[in-house]
């Protein structure tokens, strides 16, 4: 089983820097949507894991329980990685409605801005 | 701490306090805001005063607030003698600059501004004197560097005055950059940072490898400070300061701040061979080079900061003797050079004022004019000059005693020889200040007609020329104690024997102070050629090279920041990662990893499936990840495989969490790819993708690397504590909750707040973007081609209103069984906000936008603001913020339940979860409108209930 989420991990983790080193917003978003499953489990994984062990306390006699602060503290960036993943394809949506394409490298100048070093010439 | 030396933290404050004061007083005129300048100084004074019979019986005083006692910070004080002196010339001379500028500056200059400047300064200077922390002195050390930047570029209108600032800036602040090393090397040999235990360590410090780098940089420190050479040039360029600041930085006390540090220092760092053949060395070159250029200097100002900076560099030589006797001469014309300098600068500028010019060459005759300013200025520059019965004379003349018994290098002469030459040109300009400017026929050309001027400008020059001849008459009597006790502080031994008079017999110092003043004279009645000749001469000009130097250092930085951040954000990314991946490696590849302790759990096949599906679907992402759609689906299902592996791994609230997060995430993107092109172009050739798969590749395996490390080895956790304490404590049974809304509620707070500000950022994005160029590209771009002809369908609409009830009331249960089983606010939140989602997306954004009455802002905030009355609930019950509180209730008809505030709080969660949510996709909905879709004020486009009605209805 620890195999099987390492990899799931190594695998997402890849898949994401893979897709955020693209040129253009969407896939960035997809990475980044990629490395928050990678980052979350990753997280979650610290706990160990455990099968059966849910840490809801049993009223009846003992039972195991997994470790639940890593639990509480990947549910919180969960949501806060929607939040962010929000944000950004609004970001992206307004880069695009406003420039006609969605590249995420400044490398070009602007056309206004070449104007002007001609002019400056 | 005795009580007296309480005051001495409240002596070092009281000019910041005043600091805030000028800038509003000088709404109530002038005359008020210097009153209120001197208020603080004043005050600050006495208090010195108040001190000052203990510290001149011996005594040192102290006072410490600890801060950070593990950095050896604290803010603590001390004044001996020596910070009485220098305390004293600076709170004395702040008073006098403070009355002399009421009336220097015109109407024009903003004066509250100016005072406020000056007590900052004057605060930072004090706090110099008095720290026994050395980190703290750096600090105010800094503090002058900057509040001197502020005052010398005080008229922005110059650009003298900025140019000037900016140099002194760079100067002392690189200066202050070396000390700060120097300082901190000091501190690791002594073991403290405090300067009373470092005082008594001189002898390991010396002996102590690190004695000479900390020499260096600390020398570098106060070199750049005083304006040694190399170091002086930005003195004179920092004349363009009005002349108040001139007077009263440039003479008295900042450029004093490396003498003073260097006589702080003298008991630690003197007596080797490195610091006489630095400091001594330093100085006489100083000191010469300084007076020769003074004497060919036409501006008064210039000529005075010239003589500054000769001047400083004499302290410095008789610093760098390491002799006591040489260090009490020192202390002794510190006295007397801020006495007859400040008057000197004070004459300049009334001079300047009166005749509207500083170029020797265009006064002289002015002693008919300007009688009082004349008597002031001669008498001062007379001591400066070295003339008997001024005080001047009496220090130069131990000066030069001392500079007779040194010997440099083997060589017996050199010393005596140079201190000389400079005290010859320091006698030859003294006597050309006087000469070109106040004798000499009277001219006509004045740019304006000379006159003295009023009481107020002439008071504070003619009181220190008063001390000039007090001190030159009777030494013993006025100046003899403080002199013997800072002198005492400086050596911090025993005094060696000497004696303040004016006639010391036939001595080596007599025939060379003969030698000066009739070498000066000459010099004087040769000047024309002489400076015709000084003038022919190729000399560096400082200025060009320092703006030389910072040109080619802000071309360089310019290249590097061009070259290292060309705006591809993908480079920046891809530098990132791999860098991470090396620094992990490297640290990896440095430590040794313990044998696993944990055995591996076994996957049963359903798992493998779903880990499979996991490993394609995101191998399906990054291979057609450029058709947007599909890529988006994939994504679903990886969402969907993880959140089955949380239930599977035994973590049932992440489980429910991820998967309605995954429901809102893909609906958001799907309805935010409507308005982007749906596939992606290629850009990059094979080479940039190769690269980027190798690196993804690498960053991935590393990962997973890490991951396996941890997941088979044992650790220890903090969650004992969190499964012990939930029940008795939280009232909960699902421990993740009660962790959530109660062990670590605050931070939860605090996300909640951060999704709201995200829902609400986005709104403000979409309204910034609709008020632009975008909403023109909206309204002109066609959507419809890809837009379905049955856009609200019957099915869907029907199903969907179906579900709500049964939707709300999920969540509802969720929420409510939060505390004790999987659920919560969280989820339900998210689940709420998908049943309402599904409305939207089946029957319009505007037929559902009219049937709900609450707007998504406030309940955003009423989320926010119900929480946080829970948590603050919690003070009324004399608790800490967000302790929660729970009771058991028991109605007849209903199994007993629990009443907990946590649920109150998950309440808010709850509500700010929501309405973030919705708010984002309302946002998103609003630019719909603007791509020209239409409005559907009915549920469905095509509703057989209406059958021909609704089709009169589309026509009409």
């Amino acid at each position: 089983m620890e195999l099987v989420v390492a990899s799931s991990v190594g695998v997402l983790t890849a898949g994401g820097v893979y897709l955020i080193l693209r040129p253009r917003a969407f896939p960035v978003i997809l990475g980044l949507a990629l490395l928050s499953y990678a980052v979350n489990i990753f997280l979650f994984s610290t706990g160990r894991l455990a099968v059966d062990a849910p840490p809801i306390l049993s009223k009846y006699g003992d039972a195991a329980y997994t470790d639940p602060l890593p639990q509480a503290l990947v549910l919180t960036a969960i949501v806060i990685s929607f939040g962010m993943t929000a944000v950004l394809v609004m970001i992206a949506l307004g880069a695009y409605l406003e420039s006609d394409h969605d590249k995420v490298d400044m490398t070009e100048p602007e056309d206004g801005g070449a104007a002007e070093k001609d002019r400056a010439q | 701490m005795s009580g007296a030396s309480g005051l001495l933290p409240i002596i070092a404050i009281l000019p910041f306090l005043g600091a805030l004061v000028p800038g509003l007083m000088i709404r109530a005129g002038r005359t008020a805001c210097a009153m209120f300048t001197a208020a603080p100084t004043l005050l600050a004074l006495i208090m010195l005063l108040v001190l000052a019979p203990a510290v001149m019986q011996g005594e040192v005083l102290r006072a410490e607030i600890a801060w950070l006692p593990q950095l050896g910070l604290s803010a603590s004080f001390f004044l001996d003698g020596l910070g009485l002196l220098f305390a004293g010339m600076i709170l004395g001379v702040g008073l006098l600059i403070t009355l002399y500028a009421r009336h220097y500056l015109s109407g024009d200059d903003p004066m509250g501004q100016f005072y406020t400047y000056l007590l900052l300064f004057q605060g930072a200077m004090l706090g110099i004197v008095l720290s026994d922390n050395i980190l703290l002195l750096l600090i105010f050390w800094e503090l002058t560097s900057l509040s001197s930047f502020l005052l010398i570029g005080y008229w922005k209108h110059l650009p003298e005055g900025r140019q000037g600032a900016r140099m002194a800036l760079a100067v002392t602040g690189a200066g202050g950059l070396a000390m700060i090393g120097g300082m901190l090397i000091l501190g690791e040999i002594a073991g403290s940072y405090n300067l009373t235990d470092i005082l008594q360590q001189g002898e390991a410090i010396r002996a102590s490898d690190l004695y000479l780098p900390a020499l260096i940089l600390i020398l570098v420190g106060a070199f750049t400070k005083s304006a040694q050479f190399p170091f002086h040039f930005w003195l004179p360029h920092a004349m363009a300061a009005p002349t108040p600041v001139s007077a009263y930085l440039h003479s008295a006390t900042m450029v004093k701040a490396g003498v003073f540090l260097m006589a702080r220092m003298w008991p630690v760092l003197s007596g080797t061979e490195a610091w006489f053949y630095l400091v001594a060395t330093t100085g006489l070159v100083t000191m010469v080079i300084g007076a020769a250029i003074a004497l060919f200097k036409d501006d008064l100002k210039a000529l005075l900061a010239f003589s500054t900076v000769s001047h400083l560099g004499l302290l410095t030589m008789l610093l760098g003797f390491g002799t006591p006797l040489a260090a009490v001469v020192a202390v002794f014309h510190v006295i007397n050079h801020l006495t007859f300098k400040a008057a000197l600068f004070m004459s300049a500028g009334i001079v300047d004022h009166a005749a509207h010019t500083r170029d020797i060459k265009r006064l002289g005759g002015l002693a008919k004019l300007m009688p009082v300013t004349t008597v002031i200025a001669a008498a001062a520059a007379l001591s400066m000059a070295g003339i008997p019965l001024f005080n001047g004379f009496l220090s130069k003349e131990m000066m030069l005693e001392e500079a007779a018994h040194t010997s440099w290098a083997g060589s017996a002469w050199a010393v005596p020889a140079l201190a000389t030459v400079g005290a010859l040109l320091s006698v030859a300009y003294s006597f050309r200040f006087v000469a070109h400017v106040f004798l000499g026929p009277v001219r006509d050309d004045y740019p304006a007609q000379p006159h003295d001027p009023p009481f107020g400008l002439w008071a504070s020059p003619a009181l220190l020329v008063a001390l000039v001849l007090l001190i030159g008459l009777f030494p013993a009597a006025t100046v003899g104690p403080l002199v013997a006790v800072a002198g005492g502080a400086v050596i911090g031994g025993e005094l060696p024997g000497y004696s303040l008079k004016i006639w010391h017999g036939v001595t080596p110092a007599l025939f060379m102070s003969v030698i000066a003043v009739a070498g000066g004279a000459f010099l004087l009645w040769r000047h024309r050629p002489l400076d015709r000749l000084w003038n022919a001469m190729p000399r560096p000009e400082a200025k060009a090279i320092f703006d030389a130097v910072v040109g080619r250092a802000a071309a360089a930085s310019r290249h590097l920041t061009e070259a290292s951040h060309n705006g591809a954000i993908t480079r920046y990314l891809a530098i990132f990662v791999a860098a991470t991946v090396a620094l992990g490696y490297a640290a990896w590849s440095d430590g040794g990893l313990a044998a696993p302790t944990r055995g591996l759990l076994p996957v049963p096949p359903l798992v493998a499936v779903g880990w499979v599906m996991l490993l394609v679907a995101t191998a399906s992402v990054v291979a057609m990840h450029r058709r947007r759609f599909q890529a988006l689906v994939l994504v679903g299902i990886i969402g969907l495989m993880i959140s089955a592996g949380f239930i599977y791994l035994s973590a049932p609230d992440l489980a429910l969490t991820q998967i309605s997060v995954e429901t809102v995430t893909i609906l958001l993107l799907l309805l935010a790819l409507h308005f982007m092109p749906k596939t992606t172009p290629r850009d990059n050739g094979p080479v940039l993708r190769l690269r980027d798969a190798a690196i993804a590749l690498v960053a991935g395996g590393g990962v997973a690397a890490l991951a396996y490390a941890f997941l088979v080895r044992d650790f220890s956790t903090i969650s004992d504590y969190h499964l012990a304490n939930s029940y008795e404590g939280g009232g909960g049974t699902n421990v993740v909750n009660v962790i959530l809304v109660d062990f670590r509620g605050y931070d939860t707070y605090g996300e909640i707040i951060v999704l709201g500000i995200a829902g609400l950022t986005i709104y403000a994005l979409m309204e910034a973007l609709l008020n632009g160029p975008a909403a023109r590209r909206l309204r002109n771009t066609d959507y419809s081609t890809d837009r379905s002809r049955d856009r609200h369908p019957l099915m869907m609409v029907i199903g969907t209103r179906v579900m709500m009830p049964i939707a709300v009331m999920v969540g509802v249960y969720i929420f409510l069984r939060g505390h004790n089983q999987p659920g919560g606010g969280f989820v339900a939140g998210l689940v709420i906000s998908i049943a309402l989602l599904m409305q939207y997306m089946a029957s319009g954004f505007a037929w559902a936008q009219a049937r709900q009455q609450i707007e998504y802002h406030s309940m955003i905030g009423w989320g926010v603001v119900v929480a946080g009355l829970t948590g603050a609930g919690a003070w009324l019950a004399g608790q800490p913020f967000l302790t929660s509180a729970f009771g058991y209730v028991h109605l007849p008809p209903i199994e007993e339940f629990e009443l907990a505030t946590a649920m109150l709080f998950d309440l808010g969660v709850f509500l700010t979860v929501l309405g973030a949510v919705m708010l984002m996709l309302y946002s998103l909905s609003r630019i719909a409108r603007y791509a020209g879709e239409t409005v559907n004020v009915e549920p469905m486009d095509y509703d057989p209930s209406q059958g021909a009605e609704a089709d009169e209805k589309e026509g009409r």
